[in-house]
């Protein structure tokens, strides 16, 4: 570990061709601590992964804290306005709820938490649901000549459905015998989070297997096998960990793609039950009385926007930092 | 070139039945039922009568390929007969909407024209946005304009339809007053007034729909133009003493527009799927409300029909791209 800042690292480098310059000991250095050092010179990136870190804490820890629920109805309080409206006019307000109410009473501010508990959850979820798909499919396509073509030629078929359409017949259709199964909550968070994974693992197949298939012919691959290293091995040992930098990237541009998505099925009345709520359910709930009280639409929007361009822009950052011709410069 | 197009358009045949059975399937395996919204009063013989009289007696290996039939021959056949005056269809049996008991294809034309104006004219307008703003992007790489071009992009991306409709609506129909924030499709256009009156009711979804494909198109272009600007040729026509605007505009931007033709041809599938939700917002009653409205009310006969009508548009695209591809890149053969 060492504590100096990259730009000293690069000076170091820059002198280390002088033969005159004082040859000073390099520490090895962890991989990730080089990422890092990279990553850290993308300051749209690093201001991203600030913000992101915020929001999750905001979503986590905000419920210890701001300790109302999200549910409770308190209908003498209803139809506040948020506190920052009192700078321009008498308006209600109370400092009980900052962000204000809605028809019913209920905070907002609480309800903007538990709503991205959840909107995160399952963005997250489907995002690790799709790469591990994607990436298994990859893998056994790349790897394995014979189930090359079946495989691909399954990725293209799914790259061909109208997914959003496919997802919300799924949505439709299957909501009532998983809720049964499952509990209301529960029921619905396993079918969006399957039907988004389901649907969006074909481009980290694509990029995995392409990758793979190049991997598999580099000569320590070979050596691997020729000492009677099983592919089981091979896969797990040699090919994933050298793919892991555009999974990693895909990864963060599908759990931008997954809040999306979830939140385009919220608002299409398609996701959780009504009484759960979600950034895009408080959005599409609120719309119908937009004209009075923008702000109930305007700052669930905002926490999607802002988290999927953070989430966007930390994928941006990453490609750069994952990039081995790239760092270092 | 030609012998290559015949190949993918016979491949595509037997894709786009599977993706009708795998829609057809999910229909038949999901639980939902279309009786689901009659009243209880009904007695249960009759509930069977009304099931068998909406098609639903027979087991799906009759139904799927009856379907098929209607959707490949008798429909096509109607569609001849009402545009010749001839008689082919003889009476055939149609795909019939549950809910309202007409045929599907004539509710779809009647919807087709709203979706095509407002999406149709929007990725115009989008990838028109797109085009100047990637090759400025690229040809002052790292300038203010380009940071700013990279940030919108990235707002493109990031900002859902949903939220940046309503956006819209709040700002410029709510505070401002200056445009209606629901879209009127029985509005006719016969002098300039109504034609303005148009023009404002068409801006928002537009936008709304062109920032997306803005976003992707400048990017792709972008990237384009930055690959060919350092090339050997752009070299040569400069020390050929050639002006900057005949390098830049005829022989970059020619060869940067090869990929950017099939990004945006395979683009136009995708917003028939964004338009679900801008149309939702604006209350335009096209194609993705349809899809909502029938599935809501269990129309399944809709759902399939309009389920696979957008699955033929992203199978044909994929094909107009890959030989649009063939078509302008010389160096490309596929035979």
């Amino acid at each position: 570990m060492t504590n100096r800042a990259p730009h000293a690292d690069a000076d170091n480098l820059l002198v280390a061709g002088d033969p005159t310059a004082p040859v000073e000991a390099v520490k090895a250095r962890n991989q990730w601590l080089d990422v890092w050092d990279q990553f850290r010179t993308h300051k749209g990136a690093v201001a991203s992964l600030v913000f992101l870190i915020a929001i999750i804490l905001f979503t986590l820890a905000g419920p210890l804290v701001w300790r109302l629920d999200p549910a409770a109805l308190d209908i003498r309080n209803k139809d506040l306005r948020p506190i920052i409206n009192a700078l321009w006019g008498a308006e209600k307000v109370a400092w009980a709820h900052p962000f204000g109410t809605d028809n019913l009473g209920r905070d907002l501010m609480a309800q903007i938490m538990q709503g991205g508990r959840i909107s995160l959850a399952v963005g997250a979820a489907a995002m690790i649901l799709a790469i591990l798909i994607g990436t298994f499919v990859g893998v056994i396509a790349g790897y394995f000549n014979r189930l090359d073509g079946l495989l691909m030629r399954l990725t293209d078929l799914f790259l061909a459905l109208p997914l959003l359409p496919l997802l919300l017949v799924m949505m439709l259709l299957f909501r009532d015998p998983l809720r049964s199964a499952f509990g209301p909550e529960q029921g619905i968070f396993i079918l969006i989070v399957a039907g988004i994974g389901i649907t969006s693992w074909m481009h980290t197949a694509r990029i995995v297997r392409g990758d793979v298939l190049a991997l598999k012919e580099r000569e320590y691959v070979l050596a691997a096998r020729s000492i009677g290293t099983p592919s089981r091995r091979i896969i797990t040992r040699h090919l994933l960990p050298n793919v892991l930098s555009p999974i990693m990237v895909s990864a963060t541009l599908g759990l931008a793609t997954a809040i999306i998505t979830e939140s385009a099925l919220s608002f299409l009345g398609l996701g959780f039950p009504p009484d759960f709520p979600t950034w895009g359910k408080i959005l599409a709930d609120s719309v119908p009385r937009m004209t009075a009280f923008p702000e109930r639409v305007v700052l669930p929007g905002l926490a999607i926007s802002l988290t999927v361009l953070a989430v966007n822009y930390i994928g941006d950052g990453l490609r750069d930092a994952l990039d081995p011709r790239i760092r270092g410069l | 070139m030609l012998t290559y197009t015949f190949r993918r358009l016979l491949i595509s045949i037997p894709t786009l039945l599977f993706i009708a059975f795998v829609i057809f399937m999910l229909l038949e395996l999901a639980p939902g039922d279309p009786m689901a919204n009659m009243p209880l009063t009904i007695p249960p013989e009759v509930k069977e009568k009304m099931r068998l009289a909406l098609g639903l007696g027979e087991p799906w290996w009759i139904r799927f390929p009856l379907w098929l039939k209607q959707f490949f021959i008798v429909e096509p056949q109607y569609w001849f007969d009402s545009a010749f005056g001839t008689n082919f269809a003889d009476g055939a049996q149609r795909i019939i909407s549950f809910q309202s008991r007409s045929p599907v294809f004539d509710t779809i034309a009647q919807r087709m024209p709203q979706t095509l104006w407002v999406v149709g004219m929007s990725y115009v307008v989008g990838v028109l946005i797109a085009l100047p703003i990637g090759i400025i992007s690229a040809y002052r790489q790292y300038s203010v304009f380009d940071q700013v071009g990279t940030f919108v992009s990235m707002i493109g991306f990031s900002v859902p339809p949903f939220f940046s409709g309503v956006l819209l609506i709040v700002i410029f129909s709510v505070t401002l007053g200056w445009l209606p924030s629901i879209y009127d499709t029985t509005h006719v256009v016969n002098d300039w007034a109504s034609f303005k009156v148009q023009l404002m009711q068409m801006v928002m979804p537009v936008m709304v729909l062109a920032l997306q494909t803005t976003a992707q198109v400048s990017r792709y272009m972008r990237a384009s133009m930055l690959d060919n600007l350092g090339q050997d040729y752009v070299r040569t026509a400069r020390a050929k003493g050639m002006k900057e605007s005949v390098v830049v505009m005829r022989h970059v931007l020619r060869n940067s527009m090869i990929p950017v033709i099939t990004v945006i041809a395979l683009g136009i599938p995708a917003i028939f799927g964004g338009a679900i939700i801008t149309e939702q917002i604006f209350k335009v009653n096209g194609l993705g409300q349809l899809l909502i409205i029938a599935l809501q009310g269990n129309d399944i006969p809709m759902v399939m029909t309009l389920t696979f009508l957008f699955a033929i548009l992203i199978v044909m695209f994929n094909l107009i791209a890959d030989v649009l591809y063939g078509v302008f890149d010389p160096r490309i053969r596929y035979d």
